[in-house]
């Protein structure tokens, strides 16, 4: 072995992984068969708040290929109640959650019974044989109007208030008092904002087999927490912990949608156990927009509170949050991951945060890409702008005038956060550098000035996020259940390759590759001789699983410990063969050097000297595996600056991306591709928040977002082109100097996009858009008149290529 | 019913009930599970195949429609062991995240191309508008289709499916 003349970190590698995914040869949980495998099929109610009066299967019972219909009922003794991993509270309020409705249905789309039938189709087929009587109840389904328990959603809890969390910065010693800096503004910017209901919507529905025939029962299942679903499993249904096994295969895409433990996950298991034979459920697009859960949905009301110079001197935020009809697993804490994240990089001097969780008969919210930051974010930064305008100011120059300073880390924010690194400036010199910022001004002076139809208008996001997920000490602090770990190993073979076992469970990720880069880099093996291994319980025993932009951060540094162990390790072995003293040994490019002398061997070397174990150091076990938990001691800050420029078209209220420059600090990048590829996927999600998509109930609770025609995912065409670049200030907090990436994007567009319009059309008399900010939103905002708020149809015209008057032309050529 | 259909250059002969769908027939009969269902409204386009030689969203298409006809999916692609230039392309441009779109996405990139083969930015974002992507913003996508067809000139489609080999080029 030769020292890599190249070093892997930070290197463009391709991907380990493509070469399955271009060729089809992948591993779709729906893929999966084995003998005798039967199929589910749900019964959802149509309705979205309702008694269940009676249920009558027998004539599903009769149906081709049926072998069994159950119940709520049926199963009520078995099923459990769906896990909550998070009471906000000590007097959170929660309600059952039987994974099949028992008296109740609470939201339409809701499970009410299971058809287990020989085939698919015949499953599908029974479901018309099943007559459920409802006893329609009112539905709950406007956030102000349940907060004041207009009618309730789960009469035995007394109100719809699950929970009030707050923060206050003169409360915890942070900062000063709100009120009073609210007291003595010069200037107040008081608004209310609207994050709409989204619909995380990755392309791989979600399935789930489960064969309950081995000693450990085995689920395979689409989901981002395999080791979670296990421990959730066994809790819920009391099959023991260690008689389970989940097998996450490959997961297309989660985005915090797969980060669940489903009804349909304990039912397909709980039937399985009762029949004694393979059960399998995929879902369709229709159901999976209709039950899995949603993200987003708060109404914000803000107060920021500044002097005439345009410092800013406090921050009020009084949040209502929409739980939906249930508490899943992470769903009351999202809005609270939020909570440090409204002052984002501004010096506030005092802050206060409060949250209502709140029930509506609608599906349930939990984590979508960036779960509660997203919000915060956009909050803040529509704020700023709104502070310029009403200083008559730069919306850059007022943030820049109020952001800590690149001298000034580390700094503890007025939310109690101690953020480790950054350069503001440097990422926004490069911005505007990138989007021409100071040109595309004089361009809206000018066609401001000669009254042209297409306005043009410039938003700015300048962003951060704590990621990381998560000190276990600060989860605990915050109530979690659970804490923020992750584990890796590192398996040492005789024949010199490596494997990796990673805690973290991969979905689009590309973790494969970067894993290797990193192992690779640090034993001094070639990357190819890395196998990353991960998403079985059996094989990867101990993890905490893919959100929060934790992996890299987190599970990346789990791998580098197991390295330093595996390391350690080998160079007493080492020292044994080449009979020298372990501190004479200088350890690159995997050969263990006597200092001073031309004297080495390699770490591969030393694992086959091991695996033969015939000559070792009196006491040392024949083995190099190592494994680590790495517990981060803080988050991690990424930051960065997006601008947006937009046309808004005056007469249709159409908007046109004309230009995306963003530039996102990461901190040290493993490899630039795959971080690029984060930011581009982060930014089209995030700009379909602000421009397509919403996912609607009408006035009964009917979800009319229900297919993907109705719910705008945006296409190619929907899509403009982004400059993207990046500036590097590492984090101190890890030694990888990392700071995570997989939401940054998502984060930080939304506002930039809305900034933008909102800019365009200023003049008009327009201070908001309410989102997703479709043709008809933004006439009306133009023409003064009111959408209907919240509204209970699509809009035509947010998204679809094809039915748009101007073209996205993208690119910059 | 009974129908026979060669997919990726093997017949096959079965008995299928009328309302079949191709992509179920491929998937669960045929085993082709590398065509995947992502929606059930013909909206993303995961379930593309060809035709034919040309591109289908196999969630619309009954099996029985493509009785004595020839279906290629993304596994039948490669020749000889070299990858498609479409399949190479999204790996070298970083133009998939977690894949489940990939195989649609490749096939009705590869139909896009046979209608033209040097399509500009705008024309492939167009011509991919019925292919939903979720992870990758549809940038590097968009990247590795115009590598591909400089890479395939002077032409890709259904000759490209039929000649062994000799695919590579480009830079």
């Amino acid at each position: 072995m030769t020292t890599t003349a190249e070093p892997e970190v930070g290197r463009a590698r391709l991907r380990k992984e493509d070469a399955r995914l271009v060729t089809g040869r992948t591993r779709w949980t729906d893929n999966l068969t084995l003998p005798g495998l039967l199929h589910l099929a749900f019964l959802r109610s149509p309705v979205a708040h309702a008694r269940i009066t009676a249920v009558d299967t027998e004539e599903a019972r009769r149906m081709p290929g049926v072998i069994a219909v159950f119940t709520g009922r049926d199963l009520a003794a078995a099923q459990g109640s769906l896990p909550c991993a998070w009471p906000i509270t000590p007097d959170q309020k929660a309600p059952p959650a039987p994974p099949l409705a028992v008296d109740q249905v609470n939201f339409a789309g809701e499970a009410v019974a299971v058809v287990v039938a020989r085939g698919a189709a015949q499953a599908q087929d029974a479901l018309v044989g099943i007559d459920v009587t409802y006893a329609d109840l009112p539905v709950v389904l406007d956030l102000a109007s349940a907060a004041a328990d207009s009618d309730l959603v789960h009469p035995d809890l007394g109100t719809n208030r699950s929970a009030r969390w707050v923060f206050d910065s003169a409360e915890a010693g942070t900062g000063g008092d709100v009120d009073a800096a609210i007291g003595a503004a010069e200037v107040l910017i008081e608004r209310t904002y609207r994050q709409q209901r989204l619909i995380p919507a990755f392309m791989e529905p979600r399935s789930v087999v489960v064969d309950p025939t081995g000693e450990q029962l085995t689920m395979w299942s689409a989901t981002q927490i395999p080791h979670i679903l296990r421990l959730m499993l066994a809790l819920t249904t009391g099959t023991p912990e260690h008689k389970v096994r989940v097998i996450a295969p490959d997961v297309g895409g989660g985005f915090g949608g797969k980060l669940q433990v489903t009804p349909e996950e304990v039912v397909a298991m709980v039937v399985a156990q009762r029949i004694g034979k393979p059960v399998k459920w995929t879902e369709t697009r229709s159901e999976s927009l209709l039950s899995a859960h949603h993200g987003r949905d708060q109404l914000q009301k803000l107060t920021l509170a500044a002097r005439r110079d345009g410092t800013v001197t406090g921050l009020k935020v009084e949040l209502l949050a929409d739980m939906g009809a249930y508490l899943r697993l992470v769903t009351p804490g999202v809005p609270i991951l939020g909570a440090f994240m409204f002052n984002a990089i501004y010096k506030f001097p005092a802050y206060r945060f409060e949250c209502t969780n709140v029930f509506t008969t609608k599906v349930p919210t939990d984590a979508y890409r960036g779960a509660g930051r997203p919000e915060a974010t956009y909050a803040i930064e529509r704020l700023m702008d709104e502070l310029a305008v009403e200083l008559g100011r730069d919306p850059i120059e007022v943030r820049e005038q109020n952001w800590i300073k690149h001298d000034e880390f580390p700094f503890t924010t007025v939310a109690g956060l101690e953020y480790d690194s950054g350069n503001y400036e440097a990422a926004t010199a490069r911005a505007k550098e990138l989007l021409g910022y100071d040109a595309l001004r004089a361009e809206q002076r000018e066609r401001r000035a000669r009254g042209d139809v297409v306005q043009l208008g410039i938003g700015t996001s300048t962003f951060t996020e704590m990621c990381g997920l998560a000190p276990s000490r600060v989860l605990g602090a915050l109530s979690y259940g659970a804490g923020g770990w992750e584990h890796a190993q590192i398996r040492m073979l005789p024949s010199g390759k490596v494997e990796v076992v990673t805690g973290s469970s991969a979905h689009g990720q590309g973790h494969e590759t970067a894993w290797s880069q990193i192992v690779a880099d640090q034993l001094g093996v070639p990357f190819e001789d890395v196998e990353v291994l991960h998403g079985d319980t059996q094989i990867s025993p101990r993890g905490l699983d893919t959100y929060g932009s934790r992996s890299l951060t987190v599970g990346g540094m789990a791998v580098l410990k197991a390295g330093e162990k595996v390391i350690k390790k080998a160079r007493r072995v080492a020292a044994h063969l080449m009979e020298c003293a372990e501190d004479d040994l200088e350890f690159a490019g995997g050969r263990f050097t006597v200092r001073g002398t031309e004297r080495s061997t390699g770490i591969t070397d030393v694992a086959l000297a091991v695996f033969a174990a015939h000559d070792l150091p009196d006491g040392v076990e024949p083995t190099l595996d190592s494994e680590a938990t790495f517990d981060p001691d803080n988050f991690s800050f990424p930051h960065g600056t997006h601008l947006c420029a937009v046309e808004v078209d005056t007469e249709t209220g159409f908007t046109r991306i004309r230009k995306y420059a963003c530039v996102d600090d990461v901190g040290k990048v493993v490899n630039p591709i795959i971080v690029e590829g984060q930011v581009h996927g982060g930014l089209a999600q995030g700009i379909a928040q602000a421009l397509y998509e919403e996912a609607i109930h009408d006035e009964s609770g009917t979800l009319t977002t229900g297919t993907l025609a109705d719910y705008l995912v945006p296409s190619a065409a929907d899509l403009p082109h982004f400059d993207t670049d990046r500036t590097e200030t590492p984090s101190t907090t890890n030694q990888l100097g990392a700071k995570g990436v997989g939401e940054a994007g998502t984060i930080a567009s939304t506002p930039a996009v809305v900034n933008a319009i909102v800019d365009a059309v200023r003049h008009l008399g327009v201070n908001d858009v309410e989102m997703p900010c479709t043709p008809y939103r933004v006439w009306a905002a133009i023409n003064g008149a009111n959408p209907s708020t919240p509204s209970t149809t699509p809009a035509p015209g947010g998204g679809l290529g094809s039915v748009t008057p101007t073209e996205p032309t993208g690119g910059t050529a | 019913m009974r129908i026979t259909v060669t997919v990726d250059g093997t017949a096959y002969t079965d008995d299928v009930e009328p309302r079949l769908l191709l992509v179920h027939y491929l998937r669960e009969v045929v085993g082709k599970t590398g065509t995947v269902v992502g929606c059930d409204t013909s909206n993303c386009g995961s379930c593309t195949v060809h035709l034919d030689g040309r591109s289908v969203k196999s969630c619309s298409v009954l099996a029985v429609q493509a009785d004595g006809r020839e279906v290629t999916t993304v596994e039948g692609l490669a020749r000889d062991g070299e990858l498609h230039p479409v399949q190479r392309a999204f790996h070298d441009n970083h133009a998939l995240q977690c894949g489940f779109c990939t195989p649609g996405m490749i096939m009705q990139a590869i139909d896009l191309l046979a209608d033209d083969p040097d399509p500009d930015e705008r024309a492939v974002r167009h011509g991919l508008e019925g292919n939903l992507c979720r992870c990758t913003g549809y940038q590097n996508i968009v990247r590795a289709v115009r590598d591909a067809a400089h890479r395939m000139r002077p032409g890709a489609g259904p000759e490209a499916e039929r000649v062994a080999g000799q695919m590579v080029g480009g830079e």
